[in-house]
């Protein structure tokens, strides 16, 4: 699936991540701001980008910025922010989910 | 070598320092040789000297080693006019012994490194700016961090000699009587300062109120002082204690508070003439809500309330539920304003505190502690010094001291966010296992295995789950993932001692 346009989830409460889609053409790139990056910096990239092969996304850049987020808050987060970006929120992919 | 509970302590800082490792929390009766400052003698001539500049120049020379107090926290602004003719005069390889640093003090001190005007620390703490250059290994010598009782006890043994111990006071008259509880920039409780007015070669109070002569009540002494110096302002009131401290909203850190009274109320120490300590934290005030309810409940009133104090813990004072409050230091302007209302509210040195040197401290006759923690591990071994990301983020305070209490609880969350509280092995040791012996979280307690009275006791408490203190590691990890590792360098850049002045842990640099 192709990114179309740029897209937000999440907020930048404690707890929270906030997970931005721009359209891309070189790959997946994420680039992550967190105060756990250095304990949790790769379990993050890794569920998001399986959110993001979920939705058969190739080529997308992703920026993170975490504040603290339990895994499933990450997954819930990147789901709404792929749904927004592939313009496809009125039907969710219940597969994916 | 490894000490007593298993933390690799590098052989070299143990033969350099001339270090024992952590044994026991056992103290002992040791026979102590206690050293004594040098006293200029002088025959009552006024001590006041016009500017700070003048008496930095009358007393510090290079190499020295200066003090100062933290009881105006935030609000200090002593430390940095001091610090800042210092460094502007050219002095150099100083060691900083103040009885802690706070966040206003990090950047002149971060300063004063780059420029090798100081070289050595010790203090009960650091955080922020600072804390972040010494843990990526901006002095070459390992900072000291040593509890509030432990830099008494170093103080008096001579393992710290001041040289020069630059006070702030809000107020003092020109002989150097001096008190904290009076004036603009009042603090309360003297408690620490007074270690450094007792036994530093050279004593300067700086003030910005000359009473007249004789001052009282005199918490510091003429005895004591050499100079006097006049600044416009020692301190922010605004920001020397938080306002009127309020009641957490946090359910979490209620149902923690509720559960620590509950585990308070159904212990054996619960009875007429109870003594405790709570700290400053949303849930140690909220403890001590709850606690007010079940002493009235059941007609039981306390002996005595120690350490740093706030107003809820005055309030009881004032409702006779507390027969005394035994005062280091005042968290809040509540406390402070109290001290010289109230009779029963006895300022205390911090040799008295927590000093297991002495002949007897306040601490040794503790009952209850509540304590808390960035991190405690499954051999209940607690860490307040380093942050998740291993960073120098805190300060043992008197974190060891209190914890000799009969009944030590530490409350916590299982988690922060994403970063688990309660993990395998903390990553400093401040506070040894051995002297912990309840743990409370939201969901539930544990009992260090050693206190089987207190499990017999606390076991069936309705909605008070028991689990082992390996469950609560397991049900953290759970919610948040493993993490991985954190990666430090061979660089030691700081020393945990345990009260007893032997090494419980060292401090790595922080690999980027």
């Amino acid at each position: 699936m192709e990114i179309k346009k740029s897209a937000l989830a999440g907020t930048l409460e404690s707890s929270d991540v906030q997970i931005l889609l721009s359209p891309a053409t070189d790959g997946i790139t994420i680039d992550l701001q967190s105060d756990v990056k250095k304990q949790f910096g790769d379990q993050i990239e890794e569920t998001i980008k399986k959110v993001l092969l979920s939705y058969k996304i190739e080529n997308v850049h992703v920026k993170v910025v975490d504040k603290g987020a339990l895994d499933m808050v990450i997954k819930a987060r990147t789901i709404t922010a792929v749904q927004r970006a592939l313009d496809i929120v009125d039907e969710p992919q219940w597969e994916v989910l | 070598m490894k000490n007593k509970i298993n933390r690799n302590i590098p052989d070299e800082i143990m033969r350099e320092q001339g270090y024992t490792g952590f044994d026991s929390v056992e103290f002992g009766n040791p026979d102590i040789q206690r050293v004594a400052p040098k006293v200029t003698a002088t025959t009552g001539n006024s001590k006041v000297v016009a500017s700070l500049a003048e008496v930095i120049e009358k007393t510090l020379h290079n190499g020295m080693t200066i003090s100062f107090h933290h009881h105006f926290r935030e609000g200090d602004y002593v430390f940095n006019q001091v610090m800042r003719l210092i460094i502007d005069n050219g002095y150099q390889n100083l060691t900083l012994a103040p009885s802690s640093l706070t966040n206003v003090m990090n950047d002149i001190v971060v300063e004063a490194i780059d420029k090798g005007v100081v070289t050595n620390i010790t203090s009960s703490g650091m955080r922020g700016s600072l804390g972040d250059a010494v843990s990526h290994g901006a002095l070459a010598n390992p900072v000291i961090f040593r509890s509030h009782g432990n830099r008494a006890r170093a103080i008096e043994t001579g393992a710290i000699k001041i040289d020069v111990a630059f006070l702030g006071v809000p107020n003092a008259d020109e002989m150097g009587n001096a008190n904290g509880m009076d004036g603009k920039a009042a603090f309360g409780s003297l408690g620490y300062a007074l270690m450094d007015a007792q036994y530093a070669d050279k004593v300067v109070l700086i003030t910005d109120s000359i009473k007249p002569y004789p001052n009282t009540p005199a918490s510091i002494k003429q005895t004591q002082v050499d100079y006097v110096v006049e600044i416009d302002a020692v301190g922010n009131p605004d920001k020397i204690g938080s306002g009127a401290t309020r009641f957490t909203k946090d359910p979490k850190e209620l149902k923690i508070a509720k559960t620590v009274n509950d585990v308070i109320i159904n212990s054996p120490y619960f009875k007429d003439g109870f003594s405790f300590q709570t700290g400053s934290g949303g849930a140690a005030l909220a403890v001590t809500r709850f606690l007010r309810q079940a002493m009235l409940d059941k007609h039981i009133k306390a002996s005595f309330a120690l350490g740093g104090i706030t107003k809820p813990t005055i309030d009881l004072l004032e409702e006779g539920l507390v027969a005394k409050v035994m005062d280091v230091q005042d968290f809040d302007k509540g406390a402070a304003e109290s001290m010289h209302l109230n009779k029963n509210q006895q300022e205390i040195d911090a040799s008295w505190y927590a000093d297991p040197a002495n002949k007897g401290a306040m601490v040794d006759k503790l009952d209850v502690a509540i304590l808390s923690a960035l991190e405690l591990d499954t051999k209940f071994n607690v860490n307040v010094m380093s942050g998740s990301d291993g960073v120098i983020r805190g300060a043992i305070g008197g974190h060891q001291d209190a914890a000799t209490a009969k009944l030590t609880i530490i409350s916590a969350p299982l988690v922060r966010g994403r970063i688990a509280t309660i993990v395998n092995d903390v990553t400093t040791v401040v506070t040894p296992g051995d002297s912990v012996d309840v743990v409370v979280t939201e969901v539930g307690i544990a009992i260090n295995p050693k206190r089987q009275d207190l499990m017999t006791a606390l076991r069936d408490l309705p909605g008070v789950p028991v689990y082992t203190i390996e469950e609560l590691q397991q049900m953290a990890v759970q919610k948040v993932g493993t993490a991985k590792p954190l990666e430090f360098t061979d660089k030691v850049v700081a020393l945990i001692e345990y009260r007893d002045g032997s090494l419980i842990d060292v401090i790595h640099e922080v690999k980027d």
